[in-house]
Order: structure tokens, then sequence, then C-alpha cells
């Protein structure tokens, strides 16, 4: 893999195709900012870019860095193999040198990086971003400003694109921002030989999966986002806090998960689209809310972004082990709508699409992210995204002798709204008839037990038209990478790479089991790459008749990056030859 | 006016829930009947516990939640959708106990409710456990040697907490109940009615209670100071008389309202999504 890079690398004499930028420093530097300003930099030349974010659980102090990787290709992973490190402290050159190789160009803090730490292979632009900073009398965390203008110098972007950048980013103080960036990329020295095209391609905006959801959870009607802040998922809470008057959305922020849940179910009891967004820990307390709404059928969607646990766990890191969680949570049974989508597009589209099946089926439906997907940041592209489809509830207009619970043969009861009509409407967490009155008859439980349960496979069905299971990369191939969430991203980047298939199901509950089965035919290897220590998706898909041959496995709460994964699916096919 | 729901009433025979079932039914009937709240804007809201049975015998709009969940849903409904006048009956061990940070929370934030609290004193419905408002000593069956911990007092704790109406009541006075039941639904802001409710089966207290109570009289209730007074002369623990009728009232901003309206439509919403997409390049 690193031959394959190295060759996009330098596909155009000295024209950058695909590369990746660290930059790193102390928590509370800014970095996180810097490297979105980076990426933002990078967009008006018409890339592709994807940034991945590490950062501690703590407020100061810690290192903390951003990969931004960026490409003339669609990409949504991460390259463990750094062409540009931007060093503003010591750490950034100790605790990376993995990552670096022979051609990677160094831009380094030269007030505060000791020479002879320098690995001397590397090309090396030094920049004495302390006693700039000084002269001008400007925030220390104005040194990012410093370092991007240094960069921009090394690889003859022009002053006018981070004058443009900057003044396009709102940040705070933008004037010392770009002053500071200018003499950064004046005291800078340039990169001979390389430089950046300007390729006249549609420049993409760049958002986190956390916006992305909450921008498809709007888009489809979204009218209250209901949340108590747990990362990986705040990103939505704030984002949507700030936009609330504008996308005519309330927001509310309360005690905790269990006064969340129940307010949305409240909310949508009187007809109002709600959503509430938490992590594992959260969801926890969320349990008994969600098996209301699967008893009382009120619509809810649920987003869950994954962490590493058990318990409090990693909570700035990754992973994907809340796949049984949420398929099983809460007591009782009753239909479930759950969707794990892999990139920025899919994040908006079953975002969209949760909130439409939830109403029409008023059940609860979950969009399973992780803090990969959450909090990474893609080019985002909506045009290649089909328009939402038309999915929407049955009203009932006249309310004599109104039934919420009313038995028609889709198990589906047409709604009606408190306040919009005159129907008495009685919803209810008892087992009830079909009026909505508590019973304990057990012909009126079976009757309404069937009721709830006949709707899920009329879900399946309607999800026939939108791909619940996507297909890449070589369809014809015998040898299957099955991933789900964000790991799509990375799957086919490396099953793309070696000419193999990718299998990745978007929709995990109803399971798409004749899809799946469908997308597995003529596989002899079906390898399950996940983000746990168990493979729940390898687990799942047994149980329902698919075979898994082998499982590739990460559970330390760092994504997969292209050559990790590469080496781990190249030795079990070697292997297996 | 009939607002009876086809089902059987389960409630013992002499349970004080009947009082608050035949107070609450009059109020709203005659305030429905004075044109006062149209029938469609009432919303009822249950926890779970014998109290919630109410919302059966009702035929009302009406949300049977989870135990000690009432107010969060009430809160919920009242944000979506602000001219419904939302109703939440509770018990103690559901309201005052498993449910207690939401009620806090509801009267911290002013939100435009009313909580009736049937206080018995005791988990009827779990057939005779000790509550957070048991008295010190109660002997339950979790508690077959007594109960070791003092009760609550919910109105001082509803007032240091921010509710701007506390008050209360009891089953064996109807009369009374329905003034303050009126009053309450009619209050703009948080409004708490604690009803001291006789559970005949598990925790009979009309004999303690008949000679202790009292209504209030020329209590001036807009006082903070001599609300906070009249609600600590009984600790639901200690013999003291025990005052009924509205110790606080106050006109403060309501959550709903800070909360804004927000209706755009969707070409508005459209438009901004466009926007931010645009800010992002």
């Amino acid at each position: 893999m690193r031959e394959t890079g190295a060759s996009a690398f330098f596909t155009q004499k000295f024209m950058l195709e695909q590369f990746s930028i660290l930059i790193g420093g102390n928590a509370g530097d800014g970095i996180d900012s810097a490297g979105l300003v980076l990426a933002r930099i990078l967009t008006q030349f018409g890339f592709h870019i994807y940034v991945y974010r590490d950062y501690p659980s703590l407020i100061r102090g810690g290192h903390t860095f951003s990969i931004i990787r960026v490409s003339r290709k669609k990409i949504a992973a991460h390259s463990n193999r750094i062409d540009f490190l931007l060093a503003l402290q010591q750490d950034c050159i100790d605790l990376h040198k993995d990552k670096i190789w022979e051609q990677t160009g160094i831009i380094y803090n030269s007030d505060l990086i000791k020479n002879d730490s320098l690995p001397l292979q590397c090309k090396l632009i030094p920049v004495p971003l302390e006693n700039i900073i000084k002269e001008e009398k400007a925030m220390p965390v104005i040194r990012n400003a410093c370092m991007i203008g240094a960069f921009c110098k090394a690889l003859g972007i022009s002053k006018n694109v981070i004058e443009y950048v900057f003044k396009k980013s709102k940040i705070p103080d933008i004037e010392m921002n770009i002053l500071i960036a200018s003499l950064g990329f004046e005291s800078a020295g340039v990169f001979k030989d390389l430089r950046i095209e300007n390729v006249p391609l549609k420049r993409l905006p760049l958002l986190s999966g956390n916006e992305i959801i909450a921008l498809g959870l709007v888009k489809a009607g979204l009218q209250t986002y209901i949340s108590y802040p747990m990362t990986p998922s705040s990103g939505i809470l704030h984002f949507l806090a700030k936009n609330s008057d504008e996308l005519g959305c309330l927001v509310i922020h309360p005690e905790n998960e269990i006064a969340v849940i129940l307010m949305a179910l409240g909310c949508s009891y009187a007809g109002n689209k709600a959503a509430v967004g938490t992590s594992g820990g959260g969801f926890c307390l969320m349990t008994e809310g969600l098996s209301l709404s699967g008893m009382a059928e009120i619509p809810l969607v649920i987003v869950v972004g994954q962490r590493p646990g058990p318990s409090t766990g990693l909570p700035t890191y990754s992973s994907q082990t809340e796949l049984n969680f949420v398929l099983n949570a809460g007591q009782g049974e009753f239909p479930r709508f759950v969707v794990a989508p892999g990139d920025a597009e899919e994040a908006y589209f079953w975002s969209g699409m949760s909130l439409a099946i939830a109403w029409k089926y008023q059940i609860p439906a979950i969009i399973l992210s992780d803090k990969t997907l959450a909090e990474g940041v893609f080019s985002f592209d909506n045009d290649s995204i089909s328009n939402f489809p038309e999915i929407t509830p049955v009203v009932e207009d006249s309310y004599k002798e109104y039934k919420r619970y009313e038995n028609t043969e889709s198990g589906v009861s047409p709604l009606a709204f408190i306040s919009r009509s005159k129907a008495v409407i009685k919803v209810n967490s008892y087992e009830h008839d079909e009026y909505g009155i508590t019973t304990e008859d057990p012909s009126v439980t079976m009757v309404m037990q069937h009721k709830r349960l006949r709707k899920e496979k009329l879900i399946l069905h309607e999800l026939e038209d939108f791909e619940p299971v996507g297909v890449y990369g070589n369809r014809d191939a015998d040898t299957a990478l099955i991933c789900w969430g964000s790991n799509k991203g990375v799957c086919c980047e490396v099953g793309e790479a070696l000419g193999i298939k990718i299998i990745q199901p978007r929709v995990l509950a109803p399971f798409p089991v004749q899809e799946l089965l469908k997308a597995c035919s003529g596989v002899t290897q079906c390898i399950c790459v996940e983000n746990n220590a168990l493979g729940q998706l390898a687990c799942l898909c047994r149980c329902s008749g698919i075979r898994i041959d082998d499982t590739v496995l990460r559970y330390d709460g760092r994504p997969f990056s292209i050559e990790e994964l590469t080496g781990e699916i190249q030795r079990i096919i070697v292997k297996k030859e | 006016m009939n607002l009876a729901t086809h089902t059987h009433n389960t409630w013992c025979p002499g349970c004080g829930n009947f009082s608050i079932l035949n107070a609450f039914k009059s109020v709203i009937t005659s305030l429905i009947q004075n044109e006062e709240i149209p029938l469609e804007n009432f919303v009822l809201v249950s926890g779970i516990g014998c109290h919630a049975k109410i919302v059966d015998y009702i035929a009302l709009n009406s949300f049977y939640s989870l135990h000690g969940r009432a107010v969060p849903v009430a809160t919920g409904i009242t944000c979506a959708a602000p001219n419904t006048r939302v109703i939440c009956f509770s018990g103690d061990g559901d309201a005052y106990g498993e449910g207690l940070e939401h009620l806090i929370f509801a009267a911290k934030r002013n939100v435009n409710i009313t909580v009736i609290i049937h206080n018995n004193r005791v988990y009827g419905l779990t057939t005779g456990q000790y509550t957070p408002t048991s008295p010190f000593g109660f002997k339950g069956r979790s508690t077959p040697h007594g109960s070791c911990e003092k009760p609550l007092n919910p109105l001082e704790l509803m007032l240091a907490s921010g509710g701007t109406f506390l008050a209360r009541g009891t089953s064996h006075g109807i009369d009374q109940l329905k003034n303050l039941f009126r009053e309450a639904i009619l209050h703009k802001g948080f409004s708490l009615v604690d009803v001291l409710q006789v559970c005949v089966t598990y925790c009979n207290l009309y004999e303690y209670y008949a000679p202790r109570i009292y209504e209030l009289q020329n209590h001036d209730s807009s006082c903070f100071s001599k609300a906070s007074a009249k609600i600590k002369e009984w600790d639901y623990n200690s013999d003291a008389p025990i005052a009924l009728g509205v110790f606080y009232k106050e006109v403060k901003p309501v959550f709903g309202d800070l909360c804004g309206n927000r209706v755009s439509s969707k070409e508005q919403v459209n438009a901004r999504i466009q926007d931010i997409l645009e800010q992002a390049t």
C-alpha cells in the first residue's frame, strides 16, 4: 500500500494528487480549528477531504492532532503515512515518527522543537512561531495561523486563499489571524518542486458527520431536538442549538437522558417531529423510553454515537460496540428501525429516512453513528444524493369514535394529533385496547402484539427500493469484505485497491437478509471488518445464515487506517492461498 | 357532560382517589362549559401506580406514561403544543421518588403544567412499601422493622426549586379540592397540588389527619417567607397542625414562552440548509 500511495503522490510530476497532513499540538492550542482551516484552504482547489480528529478527554494539556487527508477522489478514511507534518510542539515529532517517510515535509516551530530530534532525511522548514507571536503581542492560540501561513507558502498557495478562508470562517480576531498567517508565510521556505494544481472541480462543503446527520433530520422535517451532552454526539446538539431559529428547530437540553427521551415522546405525541442524541451510556438511561415508544407506537428518532466501553470507557475515541445493544435494548418485543450510515452522503440520506420511517410506521428509529463518523469531517456532495422519498404517515381526519390503536390490516393505525384534532387521543404504556385504554385481556393482548409486530414486514418491503445493502468494488470477486458504519470508507478504498468485493449492510433492523444473501452469492471468502472485540455483525450474519469466514477486529479506540487494514486483509488472503 | 370511558374502575372501595377523580371531573366540566378551556385542549399525563388509572377513567386526551416520568412527558407536550393545558397525575412514590429530578427541574424551569400528587404516603399498587413521604418508623413490606428515614417535605422542596403555585388539599375535602384544582389549572406556570389522599388498604391516615387539618386564613400567598413558614409548620412527620390551601403563588415567565416559537416553512428551511452548505465550502 505504501507503494500505491507513493505513486499517487507523484502521479503527475510534482503535482500533488493525494496526500495527508498531520497537525498536532497541546489540547487547548486550537489544533482542531487549525485542521479545519487547512481543510478549507485545500477545498478551494477542488480536493475531496477527510479529517480524522484525535484528542484526549481533557480541556487543556495532552497531545491532540488532526490528520487532513486530501485527494482527487472521494475518500472517507485516514492514512497513517503522513506527507506533511506541521509540528507546533515537541510531542508532534516524538509521537508521530512511525507515520513519516523519506519524502515527508516537516514544518516545525523552531522556537520549541529541538534540532537534534528532527528526522534529517525529511524536508524541513523551520518557522519561529513563538517569536512572531511575541512580536505582534498576539494570543498564543494564533500560532496556528502562523503555521497555516507557512504551509501555504511551502506549497505555493497564495495569500489570497488564506485570507478568503479566514474571512469566511467566522473565527474570532480574523484580522490578527490574517496578519500572523501572512508573517508565517513570509518567514517560511518552500518545498522545492511541489505544488497544488487548481482543478476546475466543484468545491464541496466540509461538514462533520454530526452536522450532516442534523441537516438530514431537519431536511426531513425535524421540529425538535432534545439531548444531554455526551461525546461523540454533542456536535448535533451544538449545531442545532446555534441554528435553531433559522432551521425552525426547537432545541432543549434537559436534566438527564431519561428526561430527554420522555420529553421527546411528549413532543411526538403532540405531532411534533422530535429526535434525541446520545452515546452508549446515555442510551442505557433511555431504554425504558425506547420500550415505551415501541408499546405506545410513538415515533421517535434516536442518534447513538458509539465510543469504546464498557462504562465510561474511552470517551473521545471510536468503536462499533453498540450494535447488539441497540438491536436488543428495551424490555418486551417490538419492531424498530436501525441504520448505520457509512459516510457523509449516507448520513444525510438515512437520517432523513429514519425520521420518515419512524413516523410512517410509528416506531423508534435508531441512527447508529460512531466517533469516526460523528466527528470526522467530510467533503459533502449533496448533489449525489437522490431525493428524499415521500414517506408520509397516515393521518386521521374524522374524529368520531377515533381509535388511536385501530387494528388495521397493515398494523399501522391512522394518527391524529392533540390540539389539531377534536378526537380524544389516548396513548398508553400498558397493554391497551384500540382506544388506548389499559387491558389485561389475553385475546386483546394477542391482537395488539400481532398488530405491532406485523409492521416489520412492511418496513422490509418498503426498504427494497432504497438499497439497504451497499455493494462496491469488484462485484465478480470471490473474496468480500463485510463492514458496517464508518468502516465503509476504509473498506471500500482497501477492497478496491485489492480487487475484491465490499458489502455493507446499511440497515441493521429489520435485518435485510435477502439482500445480503444476494450480495454474498458467488463469494467463497467473506471477511467481516469491525471495530469491536466480539464481531457483532459477524454474529448477526451467522445467525441469519450468512457465512462469515474470517473477522478483522480492532478495538483499541482507533479506526483502521488504509495501511493497517490493507496489511490485515492481505495476511488473510495469503494464508488462504 | 359525560367524561366517562368504557372501562371499569378498579380502585378499592373508599379509596381517596375517587375524591380526586370527582373533583377533577367537576372542575374540567365547568371549565369546558364556561368556555374557559375547550375540551380538546386538555391533556392528561400519568405515571404508574394506583393514581395513574385515573387517565383510563376520563374521556380526555391522555398519555399513560412510565413510573416517575409523567413530568418530562408533560414538559414535551407543552413545549410542542403551547395552547394545550397539560395536567399530570402522579403519586408520591412516582413523583417524589422515582422521578424526583424531573419535578425539581420542572419547578426550576416554571414549565406551564399542573401536577396533582396523589400523596397517600405508601406504595399501593406494589402492595404496601414505604415512600419518600412515609413517616419515620413506617412499617411497610420492605421495612418490616420500621423505616429509618425521615420523610421529605415536598412542598418545601418545590418552593426552593422555583415552583410558582404550591397548594395542599385532602381527599376528604372535595369542595376545597375543586377550588385548588381550578386555581392550579388556570395558573400560568408550574403548579403543584399535594393531595393528602387516604389509602384505605395500606395507610389509612384519615383519623390522623382529621383533627389536625385546618384551612389557611388571611395567608399572604404572594410572600415567599410567609409561604415558607407555613409550609414548614408540618414536616410530614412530627405532630403539628396541617395547613390546607394555597401556600404560594407567583407569576413568572414560563419555559415554553422562553423557548419561543420556531415555525419555519419548508422553503425557509431548505434555503437555510443551502446557506449552511455554502458557508462550509
